[in-house]
């Protein structure tokens, strides 16, 4: 991931910045940038939205905010019965706060948790966001066998969150493989103003 | 001279946004009644006027900046032609004005006398005096005037009162806030900012004269809240606006400049302002941003009845002024403003 720190820098100079790094990078590259104004950011989206990358961002507090790019996989249509990229999606926000699914041994929590995350991707209805906590960031980090699945979430829309505290605990944070770094501030946001919230 | 200034987010897009600026004034205490005030803070005119006879009434108004060139003249010169403008756009004329400058003690004073003679000289052509002024030592320079002006009170032009059916007619082209903004990134040609230059040292005082002959219903000049900003003011939520995208005069570079992501925190502004109110038909992301697009020193947009609207501009076009029919005026619609192809 190419990290910019545009903290302090007035608009267009984080926008020039960022579009600068992301002419020099591949698809599938991230390019993670600090701004401190929320104009910067939307100012970021629009660059995104005209040159079709993928968008995501998070509020570390009021005057620092991490937008996450990344130059998208263009997914070659197939024969595929319906498009994938339209799929609809719902207000609802699935909270993920173990790696495990359900009580009991862990290899079956951990195999059943593989299916689920499988089964969101394959399902009709996408959630809006996918929140993951606690012992959870280890399914967003390198040790996970679901990454595949979630950047393709991500890909489609679907916004993919780990709490920060949560992964520098884990000492995780250099390893996160898909979504943007959250805290516990953007986390009750997203549960509260969310239609529905499903923890599995 | 070669002394450069520094240039930070300067002109009219270091103005506060319209959003933030409504809420605020909201708030405040009326002014006491005084029947002479006719235009005063409950208009959202830039100039206040006062009758002083029933001939003759003044018109007051300020502006000053940052810089948004480096070159300490021009910045002096585009500065006052900013300031003088909101005199013309309520149909005055210019009499006298005021000097207002920020100036950091220690730097070369030489850069102050180029500011202030680019002032000077932009008074001048518009035939009044430069009377005094107040200096503070800062630690940016900031330059502006407080100006006066005369008008009859019969024809003072508001910039609220347009009529169903009007004819929207915008002088000078579209644009300086983005040109001036890659210029500071190094990326502007010398061609497309000189052009810009051009039109930011123009006065409005010709087209605000020529349109004295006509029955104007409506006028305002385009600063920083851009095109639209300026535009949803004068709709005043009574009425909507159909606009012609490709009327829309645009300066050379603008939009290769606003593809190129030279956008501000400004235009934003004005975009999120305006977000419920615009509806965009068709039209590429470049002309968007240039319709928010903060203006320093922009042209006059005047609201005139559709019957006087071709000759009015083709008099303006044969005396030397940029200028076009760009929309119309009718009934309230969902939007305030509808941009089309």
């Amino acid at each position: 991931m190419i990290k910019i720190n545009a903290l302090g820098d007035v608009c267009p100079i984080p926008i020039i910045k960022a579009k600068k790094a992301l002419e020099q990078m591949g698809d599938g590259e991230k390019l993670a940038i600090l701004v401190d104004n929320i104009i910067a950011v939307e100012n970021l989206q629009k660059l995104c939205k005209q040159k079709n990358y993928n968008f995501s961002y998070s509020k570390i507090n009021d005057e620092e905010f991490e937008v996450i790019i990344s130059k998208g996989i263009i997914c070659e249509k197939t024969d595929e019965t319906y498009d994938t990229s339209k799929k609809p999606k719902e207000d609802a926000v699935i909270l993920i706060t173990s790696k495990y699914l359900g009580e009991g041994e862990e290899e079956l929590g951990q195999a059943l948790m593989k299916n689920f995350i499988y089964s969101i991707r394959e399902n009709d209805v996408w959630p809006s966001t996918v929140i993951f906590y606690n012992s959870g960031v280890f399914i967003t980090s390198k040790q996970s066998q679901m990454i595949d699945d979630l950047i393709y979430l991500e890909q489609n829309g679907v916004e993919i969150l780990s709490c920060g505290a949560c992964l520098d605990y884990y000492n995780l944070k250099e390893s996160l493989k898909v979504g943007s770094i959250t805290n516990m501030y953007t986390i009750t946001e997203k549960l509260l103003s969310s239609k529905k919230v499903i923890k599995p | 001279m070669s002394e450069k200034i520094f240039c930070s987010n300067g002109g009219c897009t270091a103005k506060l946004g319209a959003g933030v600026l409504s809420h605020i004034l909201s708030k405040l205490e009326k002014n006491i009644n005084d029947e002479n005030l006719l235009v005063g803070y409950d208009n959202k005119d830039d100039g206040a006027v006062y009758k002083i006879t029933d001939d003759i009434a003044i018109i007051q108004t300020l502006d000053f900046f940052p810089p948004m060139v480096d070159d300490p003249y021009l910045f002096g010169k585009i500065t006052a032609t900013n300031a003088l403008s909101d005199i013309y756009a309520m149909g005055g004329e210019v009499k006298t004005a005021l000097n207002i400058v920020c100036f950091p003690e220690k730097m070369d004073l030489n850069v102050l006398g180029e500011i202030l003679k680019g002032g000077m000289e932009t008074v001048k052509q518009a035939n009044a005096s430069l009377v005094g002024g107040h200096s503070i030592n800062d630690s940016d320079i900031k330059y502006g005037l407080s100006v006066t002006g005369i008008v009859n009170p019969k024809y003072i032009y508001k910039n609220n009162t347009c009529k169903e059916n009007d004819v929207l007619v915008l002088t000078k082209k579209l644009g300086v806030g983005i040109i001036c903004t890659a210029k500071k990134m190094g990326e502007a040609s010398k061609i497309d900012f000189d052009n810009a230059v051009m039109s930011m040292t123009t006065l409005n005082k010709k087209a605000c004269e020529i349109s004295k002959k006509y029955k104007i219903n409506a006028c305002t000049d385009i600063t920083g809240f851009g095109f639209l900003g300026h535009l949803n003011e004068m709709l005043d939520e009574k009425f909507s606006a159909k606009i012609y995208a490709q009327n829309i005069p645009v300066l050379s570079g603008a939009k290769k400049y606003a593809d190129e992501f030279f956008i501000t925190s400004a235009g934003q502004k004005n975009r999120n302002y305006l977000k419920d109110k615009v509806l965009f038909k068709n039209i590429d992301f470049a002309l968007e941003e240039i319709l928010f697009d903060p203006q320093t020193a922009g042209g006059l947009l005047f609201s005139i009845n559709e019957n006087d609207a071709d000759e009015f501009v083709n008099n303006l076009k044969n005396e030397g002024v940029d200028a076009q029919i760009i929309g119309k005026v009718i009934k309230k619609q969902n939007y305030s403003i509808m941009v089309e192809e």
